[in-house]
């Protein structure tokens, strides 16, 4: 519960980007992303120039590399299937060290890991310079569902109150000399699950009575709303815009 | 299992993410229908539940271990459409703060992960329940019979985005099989644990389970011992149906043919399979001898997970053949039931157009027509 008010995603600072209004960072983002995934895998010097921006974002939002480096490690699990793709590929091979690979799956083996890693580190951009509370709302101004807005704010306000209440289960079976070490111990554990489900469900149903008796009727009022000037947006979406001209670059070269 | 981007192409993945609209769509005017108001604060309770359930470690031996997915589990505990909202949110916050799962292949992870999981996980644990005799352990295995097919079945549908907009040309059979094979097992493991976690909230809490509502008998006023009340009417069917006139009779329940016959059909398809012989049957022998055979080609499916009946990656032939005849016969279980339920609703809704009492309405069960006995 000590945790304060912003996701440890997050890094506070003062740069341009932080304080661009969330929904043009949003946009930006997805706009890259669709770029860059649009890209033909050929054009390799177009992932290096994309590389380059997302550089030059990260250094204006003052985000160290050794931090960007770090979190994109949440890829790893992609890296072992793409590697495995010029084994399994079809087509003619070619011989690298040896071994017989299919140039098809290296090339697809190149197109997830540049796509998937710039992808990757544009996300990480983006939550390292916004507030768990403005993305919300920049998804709310983006025109997603008021009710999946709700549904997502719940779910981030009470994750850390929820996974606080699962670690204080695991003090509490700890300390009676509980350690699970294996699928004898499933039984324990699947039943403070049950119990963490029966919970939550249950301070769900005592947050909406005290929302009710405050007044709620449905829908949460909006006290803030985003707004952004011409200037925010045009430099939002020189990131995408850049990224698109390098993208018909790469088409037509 | 969260796709990255750029493993399925553009077109395909802004089709996938039609379909997730849609999806969710549906499953928001669905969960505004069932929980009014309290839609937001359940659901999002439930997805940091789900969220939190995520980072719960099971441990498999020998220092590794395992996570649950929760799809299966939520669409149990909350019913689909809050199921589907629930792991929606949580793919969405995954995928825009901790960047798991690319933003283009977000529709892809939806459709995969959130929707196929929860409506087959649904139909079976729906369908099984129904079939299965009313107590609180069908439940838990139906429980665990959704959960062990929901996670092949999401695997099988990226296996389909991959066959259409996959960006390397592998062969599809080849992806199929290691999906599946590898989910199979991934799903041994969830259905263990959502199966437990379902019967533990069913010892504590069985009115929050979704999936069993239909089990909690109605409450009944009761005055100094002796019910006060009208005795309330003896099957589900009836309160459903908007109270219909109780019939005196109710007709013996299928429920025990239907079983045994489920039963025989797994011990043959499981067991026997595992001893049969290898030789061809009859047709195929024939048309061995007359030399037909030189003609035919491989049948379409060759290339599937069970072709031959077997599942490929299994190196045993007997549990190998055990394996997919187990498989088949819940595949066609929950395909016949499936039809089943269609002539079901259509009969209902026809017979309410003709003004007459339908069939599910009078109380007995619609005529079935017995299977796998």
């Amino acid at each position: 519960m000590g945790a304060g008010h912003a996701h440890m995603l997050y890094r506070h600072g003062s740069s341009p980007v932080h304080a661009l209004p969330p929904h043009t960072k949003l946009t930006a983002v997805l706009a890259f992303v669709v770029v860059v995934v649009a890209t033909p895998r050929t054009a390799v010097w177009a992932f290096a120039l994309y590389a380059a921006l997302l550089g030059t974002v990260a250094y204006a939002a003052r985000i160290p590399p050794g931090l960007l480096l770090r979190r994109l490690a949440v890829e790893v699990p992609f890296v072992a299937f793409a590697l495995l793709l010029p084994f399994v590929a079809r087509g003619e091979r070619t011989d690298v060290l040896g071994l017989p690979l299919s140039v098809d799956g290296l090339w697809g083996t190149w197109n997830v890991l540049a796509k998937g890693t710039l992808g990757v580190a544009a996300s990480v951009l983006l939550a390292a310079t916004t507030e768990l509370r403005g993305l919300l709302l920049g998804l709310q101004r983006l025109g997603l569902p008021p009710l999946l807005v709700q549904i997502a704010s719940f779910m981030i306000r009470y994750g850390d109150v929820v996974t606080d209440e699962m670690r204080r289960m695991r003090i509490a079976r700890e300390s009676r000399g509980f350690e699970a070490r294996g699928v004898r111990h499933w039984g324990v554990l699947a039943r403070s699950a049950g119990a963490l489900f029966i919970r939550s469900y249950e301070r769900g149903e005592r947050v909406h009575l005290a929302m009710v008796s405050r007044g709620y009727e449905g829908t949460v009022p909006l006290v803030d709303e985003v707004t952004a000037s011409r200037a925010q947006w045009s430099y939002a979406l020189a990131l995408p815009l850049s990224a698109l001209v390098v993208c018909l670059l790469g088409w037509t070269l | 299992m969260h796709v990255p981007d750029g493993f399925i192409d553009a077109p395909v993945s802004a089709a996938a993410g039609a379909v997730a609209a849609g999806a969710v769509a549906v499953s928001l005017r669905g969960a505004r229908r069932e929980l009014g108001e309290r839609a937001a604060p359940l659901a999002g309770l439930v997805a940091a539940f789900v969220f939190a359930a995520q980072m719960l470690n099971f441990p498999v031996a020998a220092g590794t271990s395992g996570h649950l997915l929760g799809g299966a589990l939520a669409t149990i505990l909350v019913g689909p459409y809050t199921g589907v909202l629930c792991v929606t949110v949580v793919l969405l916050v995954q995928g825009l703060l901790f960047a798991d799962g690319g933003l283009t292949a977000l529709g892809v992870n939806i459709t995969n992960m959130a929707v196929v999981t929860t409506v087959v996980a649904y139909a079976v644990c729906r369908g099984l329940v129904r079939v299965l005799p009313r107590t609180r352990r069908s439940v838990t295995v139906s429980a665990f019979a959704a959960a062990l097919l929901s996670v092949p079945a999401a695997a099988a549908a990226f296996t389909c985005f991959y066959a259409v907009g996959g960006t390397t040309d592998v062969p599809v059979g080849q992806v199929l099989t290691a999906m599946v094979g590898v989910h199979v097992l991934i799903g041994v493991g969830e259905a263990a644990i959502t199966a437990l976690t379902v019967g533990a909230v069913l010892a504590v809490r069985p009115d929050l389970v979704y999936g069993a509502r239909d089990l909690t008998a109605p409450l009944r006023l009761c005055v100094g011992g002796e019910p006060a009340d009208a005795p309330p009417s003896p099957t589900l069917d009836l309160a459903r149906a908007g109270g219909a006139p109780t019939p005196a009779l109710t007709p013996r329940s299928p429920r025990k043919v239907l079983l045994a016959g489920l039963a025989i059909s797994l011990l043959l398809a499981g067991v026997v399979s595992f001893y049969a012989s290898a030789a061809p049957d009859g047709l195929e022998k024939a048309a061995a001898d007359e030399g037909i055979e030189a003609g035919a080609g491989e049948h379409g499916a060759a290339g599937s997970p069970l072709a031959d009946y077997g599942v490929r990656g299994i190196t045993d032939g007997r549990l190998s053949g055990g394996l997919a005849g187990v498989i088949g016969v819940g595949l066609t279980v929950a395909a016949g039931t499936g039809v089943l339920c269609t002539v079901r609703i259509v009969r209902t809704v026809r017979g309410r157009r003709a003004g007459e009492p339908s069939p599910a309405a009078t109380g007995s069960p619609a005529p079935r027509t017995p299977r796998d006995v």
